[in-house]
């Protein structure tokens, strides 16, 4: 058994893409070894940015040997079959076996398949999984790439270590061999010509002076990671993770500061050296009058740099000097904060953000640091004096000035301009805000509707062009700057939320209807125009959409009609869509599909609700069964009746009764019922807002009279249905459902009383009517709460 | 050790590159907004011949002016180009050590070659590479080009890619592009351009007849139309930047709109990789 170590060395890997080459590797690795018949004990995969490493554990010397018979024509068969037959195996007539096969003497080649060196394997497998590497984006580089054909990787591949045990694994792809060789850190490992003189009279020899690139030459697997590291070389992509992580977190705290963490910045900042040194920088406090959203920004996507907060906590003394780990970088420097930080007026600065910043080199530098430090606060310092600027120049421009240039941005070739999109939105938020009832929230309509109408406008701010994800956020500042009302800076700031589960639901009452209709207006007008999600592909994020609206509803219990809101959503559309010199058939094309939508969203939201809810651990089917009545149309209150069901349903009565509604129904069915279940009190959907939409039709009271005496099971379902009917009727008016629950179990007892004593199917033709009469007014009475053939189980 | 001037580093570029086999061009001498522009990369980086240059390109953004008001903007500056094709193995080594030769200790300063791709819609160009940042400042773009005009580059150039104001910034540690020292003998970088930025921004802005330039626009793209034609490539090309500089000083102008603007992309585009395609065609590349 013996140890595998593969280098595949190359110009700088982009660190985005060093964690799914890592898994690469090792997949296409495992793929090729067990091709061959092998498999390792354990594998290890590094990335650097120059390299990507692999070590694989006991891989045996070679791969088992293997004998194989093939039988073939029977003796006395014709010579051009028997030659075929050898051919084919790869043998010579004399290797030939006779066999006898049931009294026939056969011809039988065996194949001997002998082991193959690993050694042997694994120089094939090296240029496979080189060729078949699956890089995002991957390139042709030098003279080889005056052919197309030539050797492609993420940037140009110009090394391969590959030694088994302690030989090499020979191995050749476009003119790379494989050899023992590497190299170190780029700087670290290498001598470098004299650093020139500020004069250019030195001659030629300086400005041709080369450096030398120090090579490593490995002896194993076994001392791969600390010959590297001998050479300024971490090669474990955790290990630098951690220096960075922890060296970052001490650097601030040196200096009495709090790091603000970030987990991607780590990761990417490891993926960017192969010598990671955190050192703390500093810049001009007058820059944090700019929010630091925007530093915070500034910092991270344009330079990679963690920022810092003033620790909770004013007693924060010495910090913690704790050793680093063998080998790793000496500490960062990190001077001047202390005295700083730790002065009185620090309790007003808690937790707000610190004039500081840490940023990742790849050097040890011979000064410390210090010239690195220096360079990297200028570069911050001109990239915060650029925020700066866009902070006050956005400022001078009023939000409803910025707004006007809304019409310069396209929504959706469809659907309009921003401006179009931001004048339907304002004019349904403020009809929503100005609706009347039980379980709405009160908002001033003008500034909801002023809200509305500022909600996009720092679209067109230069700061938001730098920075698009501060969307919402820099209009909420602004705002604020302006002097508007807070319900409305917020409702700006804030309009986009929830975007994701777990993300802050709003619950101020503008915001709220802000949100809601900016969402309810994407959410119409793509369906209109026909663009719904299809499989993971959601390109205008409508799920989204969808999962804040029903966020909203049931966190603040809204008791909107979703036929209205959308009817309303849709005039907003209509307008513009309906135009006057529109074709009859375009016209009534859209008309249908108008009528389409009121089908189509209310099941998009279904299946929403199943998703919010799984979590909850709400049934789906229950929500199906719900929502099968149709009519409803009030999310908040059909998620208190699945509620109720769900509870219902499992107790015994629930699971009783639902045995006897089966049983009813499958009669029913198989005698042509009267009514089908996806019927029964289904209300189609429609566009009118003004159309009764409450529950199904209630069945009549009681049965016609009927023509015969009936039996006392059956007379005593007729009782308990003209009992419970009203019951469950008047406490579903009243929403009271978990009422309107135990008012259907008092017939669980008479039903499986009748199906007990009484047949349906009589010979009598008017007791056969009555009866299936009987039973279907106790399915209709069910599914006044459900339709209970939607439920499972 | 008193650091390089603007123009000793100019030198000592065009000594270290000149060192290295290339041949150091003078600027293209038209209005362009890159160096990528020059016929010594666009073209050269078509079809099989090596080659190996190197140059200065003053480039012009109209866009970019701040009537010299803003210490990191012009709207005429300089790009340090360099050409090596095939891309060379050891071409990032030979890139670092341009660095030292300019006075840039790599073991002072924290040097790093970070992800970015380069695309030119204008040209039909695409590659992969780096922005090379030295303590935490982009100093140069680094690119292998894959494509050009719309063409497999065979073989594949390495181009690098100095901003030389902002190396010059860093090299002498001044906070203002004016301040640069120029010569090594007391003039500064403003003596020479802070005029040129003042009066040239108010043209490219406020004064440019704009009737003028989109005569002139249509002018060199009719001419470059003909040039195809006449199956004479280079003077294509040639058009097809003039209109690409008359296109930006329009859009300085503030006279396309957002609809507009598409198409005038896609018509120098199209110009662009006409000149390109003829260029293939007239030294037999083509496919």
């Amino acid at each position: 058994m013996t140890d595998f170590l593969l280098e595949l060395f190359s110009e700088e890997i982009p660190a985005r893409m060093q964690a799914k080459a890592r898994a690469d590797l090792e997949r296409l690795f495992t793929a090729q070894l067990a091709e061959a018949g092998l498999k390792a004990g354990a594998i290890t995969i590094y990335s650097t940015p120059r390299r990507l490493a692999l070590i694989a554990k006991d891989l045996p010397a070679q791969t088992e040997a293997v004998s194989e018979e093939a039988k073939g024509p029977p003796e006395g068969a014709p010579d051009q079959a028997v030659e075929g037959f050898c051919r084919k195996n790869g043998v010579t007539r004399d290797q030939l076996e006779v066999r006898d096969i049931k009294g026939r003497p056969t011809y039988f080649a065996v194949i001997n398949k002998p082991g193959r060196a690993t050694r042997d394997v694994l120089a094939e497998a090296i240029p496979a999984i080189i060729r078949a590497f699956p890089w995002p984006k991957s390139m042709r580089w030098g003279e080889a790439s005056a052919s197309t054909e030539s050797l492609r990787w993420v940037r140009p591949l110009s090394g391969i270590v590959a030694i088994l045990g302690d030989d090499l694994v020979e191995c050749e792809i476009d003119g790379i061999e494989s050899g023992y060789e590497t190299v170190g850190h780029r700087f670290h490992h290498s001598v470098r010509p004299e650093p020139v003189e500020g004069q250019l009279a030195k001659g030629a020899s300086t400005s041709s002076a080369r450096t030398e690139i120090g090579r490593i030459t490995i002896g194993n697997a076994g001392d791969y990671a600390e010959k590297l590291r001998a050479c300024h070389v971490i090669v474990d992509h955790d290990e630098r993770q951690n220096i960075i992580r922890d060296g970052a977190a001490r650097a601030a705290s040196d200096a009495g500061l709090q790091l603000v963490e970030d987990e991607g910045l780590v990761i990417e900042n490891a993926g960017l050296t192969e010598w990671p040194v955190p050192l703390l920088g500093s810049f001009d406090p007058a820059f944090l009058e700019v929010p630091e959203e925007v530093i915070q920004l500034t910092a991270r996507v344009n330079q990679k740099y963690f920022v810092c907060k003033y620790p909770p906590d004013a007693q924060h003394g010495e910090g913690d000097r704790a050793q680093r780990g063998g080998g790793a970088p000496p500490s960062p420097a990190s001077a001047k904060a202390t005295a700083d930080a730790t002065s009185p007026s620090l309790r007003d600065r808690e937790d707000k953000l610190a004039p500081y910043f840490v940023c990742t080199a790849n050097i040890y530098a011979s000064d410390g640091g210090a010239a690195i430090i220096a360079g990297n606060e200028k570069v911050l310092a001109a990239r915060l004096s650029d925020a700066k600027f866009f902070w006050e120049l956005d400022q001078k421009t009023k939000l409803e000035d910025h707004a006007k240039k809304l019409g310069n941005i396209v929504f959706h070739e469809k659907l309009g301009t921003v401006a179009d999109k931001v004048e339907r939105v304002a004019k349904l938020a403020e009809w929503l805000a100005s609706l009347e009832g039980t379980g709405l929230l009160r908002a001033n309509p003008e500034q909801t509707e002023q809200a509305a109408r500022l909600c996009k406008a720092d679209l067109v701010t230069e700061m938001v062009g730098e920075f698009p994800e501060l969307q919402g956020l820099m209009g909420g500042y602004y705002a604020e700057k302006q002097g508007l009302p807070v319900e409305v800076s917020h409702a700006i700031r804030d309009h986009y939320k929830p975007v994701g589960q777990g993300d802050e639901v709003p619950t101020d009452p503008v915001t709220v209807w802000v949100s809601l209709a900016d969402k309810l207006d994407t959410l119409v007008g793509f369906f209109v125009i026909d663009e719904r999600p299809t499989g993971s592909r959601d390109p205008f994020a409508l799920r989204r959409a969808a999962l804040g609206i029903l966020e909203m509803l049931n966190r603040n219990g809204l008791r909107v009609s979703l036929w209205e809101a959308i009817t309303r959503a849709l005039a907003g559309y209509t307008k513009a869509m309906v135009r006057k010199d529109m074709p009859e058939t375009e016209y009534q094309e859209y008309l249908a599909k108008q009528k389409s939508i009121f089908t189509t969203i209310p099941d998009f939201f279904a299946d929403r609700l199943k998703v919010q809810q799984r979590e909850a651990g709400v049934r789906h089917d229950l929500i199906d069964a719900v929502f099968a009545l149709g009519g409803e149309d009030d999310l908040v209150r059909l998620l208190a009746r699945v509620k109720a069901l769900q509870a219902f349903v499992e107790t015994a009565d629930g699971v009783n009764l639902l045995a006897g509604y089966k049983r009813a129904s499958n009669i029913l069915k198989k005698e042509g019922g009267t009514s089908a279940p996806a019927e029964a009190g289904a209300h189609l959907p429609t566009s009118d807002p003004d159309a009764p939409v409450r529950d199904g039709p209630l069945p009549a009271q009681g049965n016609k009279t009927l023509s015969y005496t009936p039996e006392p099971a059956e007379k005593a379902l007729i009782d308990a249905l003209d009992a419970a009917q009203p019951q469950v009727t008047a406490a579903i008016e009243a929403e009271q459902f978990q009422t309107a629950m135990t008012a259907l179990a008092a017939l669980r007892g008479p039903i499986d009383q009748f199906f007990e004593d009484v047949t349906v199917n009589d010979e009598d033709e008017s007791k056969r009517e009555a009866r299936l009469a009987l039973l279907a007014r106790f399915r209709d009475a069910v599914h006044q709460v459900a339709d209970f053939s939607q439920i499972e189980g | 050790m008193k650091p390089l001037s603007f123009q000793q580093i100019i030198l000592k570029l065009h000594e270290y590159w000149g060192n290295q086999g290339c041949a150091i061009l003078q600027p293209y001498d038209m209005e362009m907004g890159a160096g990528t522009f020059h016929t010594a990369t666009t073209l050269r980086a078509l079809g099989p011949d090596p080659w190996k240059a190197a140059f200065a390109q003053p480039c012009r953004r109209p866009t970019d002016g701040r009537y010299g008001e803003n210490p990191n903007r012009l709207q005429h500056y300089y790009q340090y180009q360099v050409i090596l094709k095939p891309s060379p193995p050891d071409i990032q080594q030979l890139y670092l050590d341009s660095l030292t030769a300019i006075g840039i200790d790599p073991m002072l300063h924290d040097i790093r070659f970070v992800e970015d791709d380069w695309e030119s819609p204008t040209l039909g160009a695409w590659g992969l590479g780096w922005e090379v940042w030295c303590d935490g400042m982009e100093v140069t773009q680094f690119t292998y080009f894959q494509q050009m005009g719309g063409f497999d580059c065979k073989p594949v150039s390495g181009e690098l890619t100095y901003g030389l104001e902002r190396l010059a910034m860093y090299i002498q540690g001044v906070d203002s592009i004016y301040d640069l020292d120029y010569n090594g003998a007391g003039m500064t970088y403003g003596d020479i351009f802070l005029e040129n930025e003042k009066q040239m921004s108010e043209w490219n802005f406020e004064v440019a007849n704009t009737e003028t330039l989109f005569d002139l626009f249509n002018k060199a793209a009719a001419e470059c139309e003909n040039c195809l034609e006449k199956k004479l490539p280079i003077p294509a090309y040639e058009q097809a930047i003039k209109a690409s500089h008359m296109f930006n000083l329009l859009q300085a102008r503030g006279v396309i709109s957002v609809q507009e603007r598409a198409s005038y992309m896609g018509r120098v585009r199209d110009l662009a990789k006409g000149s390109c395609e003829a260029h293939m065609v007239k030294n037999g590349w083509a496919a």
